[in-house]
């Protein structure tokens, strides 16, 4: 076995039989799913209770409006006076009396209506309240201006415009708004592998410091073996967290689906069909909203999505990594990396704020290419801009190539500068370095 | 070429600090090659050169009438002065890691790991864990896999330091068998008494340069200065000691009248005794006439003193 293949096989076990990597990976997804559940069920228990409303019509409009919905019912009290009704609605234990006193005319009657509960109301519910009172009062006028009942619901009959691309793929509506999302997650994602990985590696170079053992391996092997071992062995404890928890991911989404009772292979079979069955097909899914998203959430590109987050996590992390690593190799412990750490993050960070502003907005606008190509930031705002996916309508292939070729020639020249301060950096004891020796370790 | 190493006008820089300077010294094969020098003098760097983590500016070194290539680093076992081990790996894991870096088999490192922790009595450590054992403990394990894969060349810096008597002892005694069984070994500390107990030649280091190398014992000769040890059995002093000190030095003279022993130390021009030996023979009988030879130690300070550029 090489000493290289040797190094890697010894980082990549010192990590991955780390009892806290062990738990962050098994435990992550099912925290995570846990969580979003739990924040699902609280929203749901906060909203669940059906609120009563007594409802005190003096007059003779508006009578036949107020019909039970799943959120209210309500409940209509007669031949009470306002302060009766107030007292008896209190006593009962109603959520609120909506009073609509008697009037010359409809919108005297509807501009004269009260809402009294103990607390204030919420938006939503006053929202709903507001509606009815509206929704009357438009058929009213309406109908003042000679539109039947009928002619006004057909009138008021929701309409959605198809689109498409040049090409006949079906567009769906807010797919540009979860494609933001899921690419913006993605780059977070990547962020965070290159932030807690590259830590891994500088933790890991510093431990070597620490416990003398450096100059012990060194007589072995070369400083650069060591450090390009260390880098990839723990890239590999990386990606094999990655791939566990994108098969744990699946394999929940997988229940969340079948809980849900959705057909998985009707919704994937519409991208085969011919374009007149497909949007008849897509049409009549319409009526079912889960159906509407989880068929945008299977137009997102995930496989490429995958694939180059794996691209760009190695390629972006190999960077970043090597910059700690070198880091590590300058100090003598933790507390001292402080200050060589806002130049690595600022970048990071950077391209996060870039990301979800202008490719947000914009995905292949002139700022969101320009970051996407520049090797620093471009493993994040690329992975945001790719869920878009590749090609028309997408990221074109040719900015794909460069800022990956780019990202390639970065790699060389920064393992090259970070190799010769890691080199000199491991045996230097006792001397917490500045940038101006670092510069001078470049030389030697 | 009867060296196992030679290095010829090494000089090594460090931005504008020499550490050193144009250092030439020949190991011979099959000895003990003690690496002396103040603290900061060159040695470590010199010793990394010869391991090949730092390279010489200028010079070249020569391993067994090589030029010392990558290749080298399988034949030579190195244990350094700053030394550890992982603390959270398993002792037997990380000794077989270290074993296989330095190119033995898998196979072969724990066959020879389970000669050496036998024979230091260490075998129940395999699976502790670094941070379990004590230092002395840490240090042993260090010295098997420093000698695991039987180099040619071994060197130990400070090897004794962290270990009490009984086990530096041990270790000495394993480093004089190694000797025996052929291999060269250099060896770096500031302790003296360790020095003059093993090495059969020295070599000095003071700021980054050699002032001294040679056979320890053709060293000493050369620093002998012609001053014997008397010890003068006489009935009285009667004066001796005056009439000596008008032609030579002497130092505490000192006369034991419970035993009619008069006892000093004296210089001679030079090494010719008969002259001083008549007189005495007179006076009364001769009881000591030792040369003093100097320590390691005062050949040390003696020379690093008359060195130091102030």
């Amino acid at each position: 076995m090489s000493k290289l293949t040797l190094i890697i096989k010894r980082e990549y076990l010192a990590k991955v039989k780390n009892k806290s990597f062990v738990i962050m990976t098994f435990l992550s997804p099912i925290i995570m799913v846990g969580m979003i559940a739990l924040v699902v069920y609280l929203a749901m228990l906060n909203d669940g209770d059906k609120k009563t409303i007594a409802v005190l019509n003096e007059g003779n409009y508006f009578t036949e409006d107020f019909y039970a919905s799943p959120s209210a019912s309500y409940v209509k009290l007669s031949h009470l006076s306002l302060e009766e009704a107030k007292d008896s609605t209190e006593r009962l234990g109603y959520y609120g009396l909506l009073h609509i006193p008697n009037g010359a005319n409809m919108e005297v009657s509807a501009k004269n209506a009260y809402f009294f509960s103990k607390e204030s109301p919420s938006d939503g519910f006053l929202d709903d309240l507001e509606a009815v009172f509206q929704n009357r009062l438009k058929q009213k006028r309406l109908e003042s201006l000679g539109v039947s009942e009928m002619d006004y619901t057909a009138i008021n009959k929701d309409f959605s415009i198809h689109t498409s691309t040049f090409e006949g793929k079906k567009n769906l509506k807010g797919l540009n708004e979860i494609n933001a999302i899921v690419g913006g997650a993605f780059g977070y994602l990547i962020m965070m592998f290159i932030i807690i990985y590259g830590s891994f590696v500088m933790r890991s170079v510093i431990e070597e410091k620490t416990s003398r053992v450096i100059e012990v391996i060194i007589s072995s092997v070369k400083p650069f073996q060591l450090m390009m071992g260390k880098i990839i062995g723990t890239s590999l404890a990386g990606i094999t967290q990655f791939i566990i928890w994108v098969i744990s991911a699946s394999v929940l989404f997988g229940i969340v689906f079948l809980a849900f009772d959705l057909d998985f292979m009707a919704l994937q079979n519409n991208e085969n069909l011919p374009q007149a069955q497909a949007l008849k097909m897509a049409n009549s899914s319409m009526t079912n909203d889960i159906q509407q998203y989880a068929d945008i959430f299977l137009q997102i590109p995930w496989l490429s999505l995958f694939v180059f987050f794996l691209v760009y996590f190695v390629l972006g992390y190999l960077i970043y990594s090597s910059i700690y690593a070198a880091i590590g190799a300058a100090v003598d412990n933790e507390t001292d990396t402080q200050q060589f750490m806002l130049p690595v993050i600022s970048p990071l960070m950077l391209a996060i704020y870039v990301g979800f502003i202008s490719v947000f907005s914009n995905p292949h606008g002139p700022v969101a290419v320009g970051f996407s190509l520049f090797p620093l930031t471009s493993p994040i705002v690329m992975l945001m801009r790719l869920s878009s996916g590749i090609g028309e309508g997408g990221v074109p292939v040719w900015q794909l190539i460069l800022s990956i070729v780019l990202l390639i020639a970065t790699f060389f020249a920064i393992v090259w500068l970070a190799a010769k301060i890691y080199r000199i950096g491991i045996l230097m004891y006792g001397k917490k370095p500045t940038y101006k020796d670092l510069y001078k370790w470049l030389k030697y | 070429m009867n060296s196992i190493l030679a290095a010829k006008g090494v000089s090594k820089k460090f931005g504008d600090y020499t550490a050193l300077n144009n250092v030439t010294l020949e190991i011979p094969k099959n000895c003990i090659y003690g690496l002396l020098g103040p603290n900061g003098a060159g040695k470590t760097t010199l010793i990394r050169i010869i391991n090949q983590i730092a390279y010489p500016d200028s010079g070249a070194v020569y391993f067994d009438g090589e030029l010392l290539k990558p290749e080298h680093i399988a034949n030579i076992g190195y244990l350094p002065e700053e030394r550890g081990l992982y603390k959270s790996m398993k002792v037997g894991e990380q000794a077989l890691y270290l074993a296989q870096l330095k190119g033995l088999s898998k196979a072969e490192a724990t066959k020879r790991l389970k000669y050496w922790f036998d024979k230091l009595d260490i075998g129940d450590w395999w699976n502790k864990k670094v941070q379990e054992l004590s230092k002395g403990m840490a240090q042993k394990i260090q010295f098997v896999v420093t000698v695991l894969h039987q180099p040619k060349l071994l060197i130990f810096d400070e090897p004794f330091s962290g270990f009490d008597p009984i086990n530096a002892n041990l270790i000495k005694d394993e480093i004089l068998q190694l000797k025996e069984e052929g291999a060269s070994i250099i060896f770096s500390t500031h302790r003296m008494e360790s020095v003059e107990e093993l090495c059969e030649y020295i070599a000095l280091i003071h700021q980054s340069e050699k002032i001294l190398d040679g056979r320890l014992s053709d060293i000493k000769k050369e620093y002998k200065n012609n001053i014997f040890n008397v010890g003068l059995q006489v009935a009285e002093e009667n004066g001796i000691l005056h009439k000596l000190e008008e032609t030579h030095k002497i130092w505490s003279p000192n006369y034991l009248a419970a035993d009619q022993q008069l006892e000093f130390k004296i210089q001679l021009p030079s090494n010719d005794t008969s002259a001083l030996l008549s007189y005495l023979a007179e006076k009364g009988k001769v009881n000591h006439f030792v040369e003093t030879i100097p320590s390691a130690n005062d050949i040390f300070i003696q020379t690093v003193n008359s060195k130091t550029i102030s």
